[in-house]
């Protein structure tokens, strides 16, 4: 067990080297005049040359990375090209808007799934085909018009919600939940539709497994059957596409958070990328890279405990 | 974005595409799918031809015109320029800039993939470890950093997208190429001196063809929605039309002109939804042809429904004729419902009964409807199967039209089961002890500890060397002797009147099978159980029963004491099952054709 996270997060740690190299590299190639940006049109050729010497773009590629990587090992990520603000401090506040969204839609979406996706494998029929129909239409629109559709009806014609704004949890939690609510269904939704697919697929697979005829000739009722052995075998793949869907969640939140004008990481993730602030561009890259991680840790656990056979090791 | 792409069922090269077209042109929702995205195709291919302004024409006299207005069939947007105009441009760079990305993913997943599967070795592991770290990245992120380092190009932005796509098809055909590779046809093409090339275009990339066309129709749809979200956000090319651009631009004037959003999001949306639909009435269509070809199979082993002949039977001696009768069976009919209404019979109207204390031989080969008597008779039929017409009269209960009310009261205290095949009836997630201690809490209402002491006692009955220790075990941790023990326990731990046991020595070892029937024959006389023991095996009759049933084709042909069969086998059938054990010594041997019992 301990082993294994071990040999997990050192992988981990693998990964987001690999990652962070590879976004340092395309950035450095393609970065262009950032200082002359920086300064604006008005700046003297002097001034331009001493600030790209101040963020030491005159150096070579290798040392420049060096230099990144060597502060961000110490969780020194340096600061904004562009607003001067720490880059932990800036990716951190805003990593909580985006994940508290995230985590709420993975969450709504896990239990509506699970209780669409079951109740289409075991009754079947005319609910089967409702459920499946559904969730191809969830599949198949786009995250963002789903948001649009939701703040044209909800927000701007009903009035029940405001639709745009964000109230931190600290300030008010009625607040919080009513700034939250629409880009959370407006995430969930295609999560759940997803979600319901595999586990109906699951759950289907499961219910024609050997075992489940042997316990129910044993005198267990279908519905114990079907919720304690069942679901549990059905699990391992239907939290394996929630983990897939999750890392997708954290991308269509950046463009949710558009929508709906979250201060989250998909507006910074905007604004640095236009500017090309490389140093917040790199922790956006580094905070996204180091949820997959985790998030796929945490799966893989939850995995290991739900089937016995999935050795940690 | 690393959407999930939802698998995508295998077929055999055999299928040829037209049948596929053809069944797809059949699902309506196909039709209608494949109808809009020709529409759509069409716009794309000629739309800047029938636009009737300049896209780009912007004007301050026509902003936010309302549709209709000044020959403005659907209005202007924010900067006055032509709606429609704008909508069949866009359509052009838009479908266009989705395809450079289905492209870019196809090429590479599909040549990665077959080059990985086909080749294998390091070539194997570094394709799989770039898709995986391609996976690992959210998309929309590394397009968010390609547009910084690039501009706003959509055409480049969807070819970067279709880099991170491939794994998709990577992934696919990877998984259709290694198993293809082993087949006995591809090494028969490889002796027979085909170069790799031809093996590939012939073998292997007709197995992946449909599937990979599934995929594309959905990789399609995602790279439309991701290239519209970009747009959207402001980050595309602002120069040239899009869908996503307009619906920004509508997004703006959301409280002034909320139906500038109308028509991108209507060609976005209904666009995204066609083509899922299609990928959708795709695989359904290739998942039809393959349990269609299934279904044939099965078909051919279960025959057509026989006439049903007179039953030999043999007169019951004494001492088995005084028992009572447990269960009696008459006139059974399991049928399965089939999609297009019919009803396929597999047991065409059998009668049986089983005395209390007897062992009962239901014998007969694959297909012969053994199994499905015995599923019937436990309620326990697989979906879509049901007792069409007779009766199960079980100790005065009818259970052949009987609920699940019925049948909880019956089922585990009073007719057990023990499967044929050990390992896959255990669940692998729970412990041994949890399976065996979770139904003696519920059919007997035990204590846990009650039922733990006797789990354990159980075990130790059954033969198991280490009872704590297989109790503590999941299955994957014993042998498959042990798990038909446990199995075995577990059908008696509830003290049964009748247990049927299904084939249950077919898929142990030959020294185990002999043990195992010991134990069945010493627990049937020490539970005084009635047993109901479904065999292919003369064999095993002769050894363990009292009375036999020989089954053929879904119905009984012959009946009687083992005693009275072995001596006087009449129907044709029976002999020729006998003849299988007499001559050759080896039970399990060939049996002989159907065609001679005909008469």
């Amino acid at each position: 067990m301990l082993t294994f996270i071990v040999r997990r997060l050192l992988s981990g740690a693998v990964l987001l080297f690999v990652i962070t190299t590879v976004a340092y590299t395309l950035l450095y190639l393609g970065g262009g005049d950032i200082a002359r940006r920086i300064l604006g049109q008005n700046a003297t050729q002097e001034q331009v040359a001493a600030k790209a010497v101040e963020l030491g773009l005159d150096k070579p590629l290798l040392e420049q990375y060096g230099g990144w990587l060597s502060q961000a090992v110490t969780g020194d990520l340096g600061r904004s090209w562009f607003s001067g603000q720490l880059v932990t401090v800036g990716v951190s506040s805003r990593l909580s808007v985006t994940l508290s969204i995230v985590i709420g839609a993975v969450l709504i979406a896990a239990v509506v799934a699970v209780t669409l996706g079951v109740l289409a494998a075991v009754r079947g029929g005319v609910i089967d085909r409702i459920v499946q129909f559904i969730s191809v239409l969830g599949f198949a629109i786009p995250g963002f018009l789903i948001a649009l559709g939701l703040v044209l009806l909800f927000a701007i014609n009903l009035k029940l919600f405001k639709a745009t704004g964000y109230v931190p949890i600290t300030e008010s939690f009625a607040g919080w939940l009513a700034s939250v609510t629409l880009p959370v269904a407006a995430l969930a939704i295609g999560a759940i539709a997803s979600v319901t697919q595999q586990v109906r697929g699951s759950v289907t697979d499961a219910l024609n497994r050997d075992y489940v005829r042997t316990l129910r000739s044993r005198g267990l009722g279908s519905n114990r059957v079907v919720y304690k052995h069942v679901l549990r075998n059905a699990g391992g793949p239907a939290l394996a596409v929630l983990a897939v869907q999750f890392v997708g969640l954290v991308g269509g939140a950046v463009i949710v958070e558009q929508v709906f004008a979250l201060p989250g990481l998909g507006q910074l993730a905007v604004q640095s990328t236009t500017n090309g602030d490389i140093p917040n561009v790199m922790g956006l890259v580094l905070a996204t890279a180091v949820i997959v991680v985790v998030v796929n840790l945490l799966i893989d656990l939850a995995q290991a405990a739900l089937n016995p056979k999935v050795r940690l090791s | 974005m690393t959407e999930l792409v939802a698998p995508v069922p295998i077929v055999s090269p055999t299928r040829a595409k037209t049948s596929l077209m053809r069944r797809l042109v059949r699902n309506p929702v196909g039709l209608v799918a494949l109808f809009f995205l020709a529409l759509v195709a069409l716009v794309a291919v000629f739309g800047p031809l029938l636009a009737p302004a300049d896209p780009n024409a912007a004007s301050l006299q026509t902003i936010l015109l309302a549709p209709g207005e000044q020959g403005y069939v659907l209005g202007a947007d924010s900067a006055g320029r032509d709606v429609l105009s704008r909508l069949l441009s866009a359509t052009q760079i838009s479908i266009g800039a989705a395809l450079v990305a289905v492209v870019v993913a196809l090429a590479l997943g599909v040549t990665g993939g077959l080059l990985a599967g086909y080749y294998g070795k390091w070539f194997d592991s570094v394709s799989s470890w770039l898709t995986g770290l391609i996976m690992a990245l959210p998309g929309i992120v590394v397009l968010l950093a390609a547009r910084a380092v690039l501009g706003p190009s959509v055409w480049l932005s969807m070819a970067i997208f279709g880099v991170l796509m491939s794994p998709a098809f990577f992934r696919l055909v990877y998984a259709s190429v290694t198993a293809v590779r082993n087949e006995l046809y591809v090494d028969a093409a490889r002796v027979s001196g085909l170069r790799d090339g031809r093996i590939i275009s012939r073998h292997i990339l007709s197995v992946v063809r449909a599937p990979v066309i599934i995929q594309a129709a959905m990789i399609t749809g995602i790279a439309i929605a991701i290239q519209s979200g970009l747009e959207f956000l402001g980050l595309g090319d602002l120069s040239v039309p899009t869908w996503g651009g307009m619906l920004s631009d509508g997004f703006t004037k959301i409280y002034n002109a909320p139906v500038l959003m109308l028509w991108p999001s209507l060609a976005i949306g209904l666009t995204c939804i066609s083509l899922t639909l299609l990928a959708n009435a795709l695989r359904d269509a290739l998942e039809r042809s393959s349990t269609a070809k299934k279904r044939r199979r099965a078909g051919k082993v279960n025959g057509a429904p026989a006439e049903r002949a007179a039953v030999v039977g043999h007169a019951d001696d004494v001492r088995a004729a005084k028992g009572e009768v447990l269960l009696s069976v008459r006139d059974l009919h399991v049928g399965y419902d089939q999609p297009d209404g019919s009803v396929t019979q597999v047991v065409h109207g059998i009668d049986l009964d089983i005395r209390k204390g007897e062992v009962h031989g239901l014998i007969g080969e694959s297909g012969s409807g053994k199994t499905q008597t015995a599923f019937s008779v436990l309620g326990l039929l697989p979906a879509g199967g049901r007792v069409s017409k007779g009766t199960i009269d079980f100790g005065g209960l009818q259970l052949a039209d009987a609920g699940e009310n019925v049948y909880r009261k019956v089922r585990g205290k009073r007719i057990a089961y023990v499967p044929q095949e050990p390992m896959s009836n255990l669940d692998g997630a729970f412990t041994i002890g949890s399976q065996l201690v979770e139904p003696m809490r519920v059919v007997l209402g035990l204590s846990k500890q009650a039922a733990t002491e006797r789990a354990l006692a159980l075990l130790a009955r059954v033969g198991l060397p280490d009872p704590k220790k297989t109790f503590a075990s999941y299955p994957h941790e014993i042998s498959g002797g042990q798990a038909q023990r446990v199995l075995i326990a577990g059908a008696v731990s509830c003290d049964p009147e009748l247990l049927i046991a299904d084939e249950p020595t077919t898929a142990l070892d030959v020294t185990v099978q002999a043990e195992v029937l010991d134990l069945l024959r010493d627990l049937q006389a020490e539970f005084g159980m009635a047993m109901l023991l479904v065999t292919h095996n003369f064999g095993v009759v002769a050894d363990l029963c009292d009375r036999v049933s020989v089954m053929q084709s879904g119905l009984i042909v012959e009946s009687g004491p083992v005693r009275s069969i072995f001596n006087h086998a009449e129907h044709p059938y029976t002999q020729s099952l006998l003849d299988a054990i007499l001559e050759d010594g080896e039970p399990r041997g060939a049996l002989a054709p159907r065609k001679e019992v005909s008469a």
